[in-house]
């Protein structure tokens, strides 16, 4: 059981000060107005204006090297602007795919013509890009997509249908995972992600809107899509591999565990109040597992600096940080004795509705947490 | 040198393990294998009388410990020596214990000698420990064991929390010693790490021990591991061995960097919460000879529950958590967590 062996971080001095940079940023943000706070804002919070501005400063990229429009300044640099971003509840839904997941696949598996179309762009917080996994038939079975694309001449031809795709309407970009071959006996194999670039006349994107009304994702559809030879990523076949070690890039982050801080910051004001009762043990509870599921997203972002892939450690993470996100709105609710109310001008109330309303996808996105326990537990019984 | 340390340790300890019938009694082979291997005086600088090295590799070894329920006072002993080196006092041989009072009366008897009296309850191995270091206010005091009598009791775990009577004692020198600024407190926060590194160790071979017997327990055909539910209890169970984990490791790394007043608390909290769970579903697991003296689970599982409120209750750790959060108000809670 590798996966135990994780180390506790002292972030250097120098995280530090990038921490206060980002903070007096935000602060100038808020206070203008530029931007609010509100919770799950990496899912929610489009706003192309503040991802070029965070672009600017730097803090986009931060995984890329120099060539590429990055600044190199590596895994716990970029933990440490992520959740000042995430804690403050600032709207990064725009550029969070391409950073995060998206940009990283360019640079291990693209052409350096691909890394050089994209990265810069992706850098300077300009280019967005969406994922196309999910299928009306393929869910957590995902080697069982059924989008094909067909050799022709110069490239590919797609047809098929993706769906839940996350900001496809706006997106400049998605990797596409598709059936380059036909299914055998070894399901993983014959599997291929192409960089589809967006829009395009050949594409149907129809929006499928979310319970809370939000239009978020989308239904894709694919009617004869040439994608060229030059947008395919890595080595057609390979997008089973490529697929995996994308997803565990995505599992860790603080994005996992703080995506309703933003309501316990609303609750400690009102709890703080003149004439407040709060229940000082519940509230307690609640921020000491916060603590430790920060301490053990910061630990595997530790590993990753070291070059480590800390899968089974991330899939942790990931379950009971998401887990977490559920139970603050519970709690919160328990804590501050009002009614959740999306009509409220008061800020509490409504963020109450706006958290519990979003709460039933952190257990499912990226994911569900009952294939994240399937992961766990292979590494368990293997020992 | 960790690993080096934490593999000697865990030799003597599969030489020389806890005999589940007397859980309370003393292992001495095992503490004498301990003192061969040199670890006794770890977490004491050598120009103190110890053996070096730091809170880091303490935390290792009391790991290695608590995952062996090993019945000895390695963490009491380190954490005595270490008071004492902090306090200028020389630090005596043997098995060491600590008693908090805050009643030590301390008398001068008509031929000039220093006595001092207190009753001291559930002291951590009070019967097997050669000297208890007081600690009472301002004062401190060292008292060899033919100077105080002793009550036995028990823990959950059937660990020793004996009741010593200290009636007219002659401490050690003679005499008492004023305790340093903050000593009580920085004891108090020691003992803390010490106790969720055993944690950590306990919860660990709760899950070692679950993950085995799944893979053997047959029912319906097939090992019980063959069932999605055993195997998403047993992915949620190591989830939490890790939480436990990342706590102590957290704590201690806090601990050595300054104020870790709040991290302490939080981490305690936290640690405890996974140590329920932990225990919760490794009985589950288990069935019921889980659930039975036969059966070596509960010296995991008995020990997570009586060490989570020890030294500090949970409920005490949690609303002082909660009492810093609202000091921190809204601007300040994120920067309260993220703080060392
Ligand atoms: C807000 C949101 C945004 C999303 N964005 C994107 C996106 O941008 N791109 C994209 O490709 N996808 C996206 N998704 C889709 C997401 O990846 C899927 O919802 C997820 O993989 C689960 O698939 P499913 O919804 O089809 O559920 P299913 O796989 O049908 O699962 C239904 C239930 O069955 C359980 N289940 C399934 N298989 C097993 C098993 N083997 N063992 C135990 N339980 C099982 C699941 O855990 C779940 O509880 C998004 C989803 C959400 C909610």
């Amino acid at each position: 059981m590798d996966f135990m062996n994780l180390q506790a971080v002292a972030l250097p001095e120098s995280a530090e000060q990038l921490r206060r940079e980002v903070r007096a940023f935000l602060a100038e943000e808020l206070a203008s107005g530029r931007i609010q706070m509100r919770p799950d804002q990496w899912l929610a919070g489009w706003d192309e204006e503040f991802s070029k501005r965070l672009g600017a400063r730097g803090w986009i990229g931060m995984a890329f090297p120099r060539e590429y429009g990055g600044t190199e300044a590596g895994a716990l640099a970029r933990f440490v602007v992520t959740e000042e971003l995430l804690a403050a509840g600032a709207p990064v839904a725009a550029h969070w795919i391409a950073d995060r997941q998206s940009g990283q696949a360019l640079m291990k598996f693209g052409t350096e013509e691909q890394r050089q179309t994209f990265l810069p762009a992706i850098a300077r917080g300009e280019c967005y890009f969406a994922i196309g996994m999910s299928e009306p038939d393929t869910g957590s079975d995902l080697a069982s997509v059924r989008t094909r694309a067909t050799r022709v001449e110069g490239g590919w031809e797609l047809e098929g249908t993706k769906i839940w795709t996350s900001g496809a309407h706006h997106a400049h970009a998605m990797i596409a995972l598709v059936r380059t071959e036909p299914v055998t006996e070894r399901r993983h194999a014959g599997l291929s992600q192409m960089i589809v670039e967006l829009p395009d006349p050949s594409i149907e994107i129809r929006p499928i809107r979310l319970l809370t009304g939000e239009h978020h994702f989308n239904e894709v559809v694919f009617n004869r899509t040439f994608v060229p030879d030059s947008r395919v990523l890595g080595q057609p076949g390979s997008g089973w591999m490529q697929v995996t070690s994308e997803l565990g890039l995505e599992r860790s982050g603080p994005e996992r565990i703080l995506s309703t801080f933003p309501l316990l910051v609303e609750a400690v004001r009102h709890l703080s109040r003149a004439g407040a009762t709060p229940d000082r043990v519940r509230l307690g509870e609640l921020v000491s597992r916060l603590w430790v599921l920060r301490q053990m997203s910061l630990a595997v972002a530790g590993r990753i600096e070291e070059g480590e892939d800390p899968a089974v450690a991330a899939a942790i993470v990931k379950d009971l940080g998401t887990q977490f996100e559920g139970l603050l709105v519970e709690t919160t609710r328990l804590l501050v004795d009002i009614a959740p109310d999306p009509a409220s001008e008061a800020l509490l109330p409504h963020m109450l509705s706006e958290s519990l309303i979003h709460s039933p996808a952190f257990t499912l996105r990226g994911g569900t947490n009952e294939i994240l326990r399937g992961i766990i537990s292979k590494a368990v019984t293997a020992a | 040198m960790i690993d080096a340390l934490t593999g000697a340790v865990a030799d003597a300890c599969a030489r020389h393990t806890t005999d589940p019938d007397t859980p309370a009694e003393l292992n001495a082979p095992l503490w004498e294998a301990l003192d061969q291997i040199g670890v006794l005086g770890l977490g004491v600088d050598e120009e103190k009388g110890g053996s070096g090295g730091g809170l880091e590799e303490l935390v290792a070894v009391l790991g290695v410990l608590g995952e062996n329920a090993a019945a000895v006072p390695f963490a009491e002993t380190g954490l005595a020596a270490w008071i004492l080196a902090e306090a200028g006092v020389q630090v005596p041989e043997g098995r060491l214990t600590v008693a908090v009072s805050d009643g030590l009366e301390v008398a001068t008897g008509t031929d000039g000698t220093v006595e001092v009296s207190a009753t001291l309850p559930r002291v951590p191995w009070g019967e097997a420990a050669e000297h208890v270091v007081v600690l009472s206010g301002t004062t401190l005091a060292v008292v060899a064991r033919d100077q105080y009598q002793v009550t036995s009791a028990q823990n959950m775990a059937g660990e020793p929390r004996d009741t010593l009577v200290l009636a007219g004692a002659r401490p050690v020198g003679g005499q008492t010693w004023p305790v340093p600024a903050g000593l009580t407190q920085a004891h108090e926060q020691r003992l803390s790490v010490l106790r969720m590194a055993q944690m950590a160790g306990a919860a660990r071979r709760a899950l070692d021990l679950s993950v085995h017997y799944a893979s053997e327990r047959q029912q319906f055909g097939r090992s019980i591991d063959r069932f999605q539910s055993v195997q998403h209890q047993l992915a949620s169970l190591a989830s939490e061995v890790l939480v436990c984990r990342t706590a102590a490791k957290s704590a201690s790394l806090a601990l050595t960097r300054g104020d870790a007043t709040f991290a302490l608390a939080a981490a305690r909290v936290a640690a405890a919460q996974a140590a329920g769970v932990v225990a919760k579903l490794a009985h589950q697991v288990h069935g019921a000879i889980g659930f039975t003296e036969e059966h070596t689970l509960r010296l995991s599982t008995t020990r997570l529950w009586a060490w989570r409120d020890e030294n500090g209750s949970v409920h005490q750790h949690a609303s002082l958590v909660g009492q810093q959060a609202l000091d921190a108000g809204p601007d300040s809670l994120w920067d309260l967590l993220v703080r060392a």
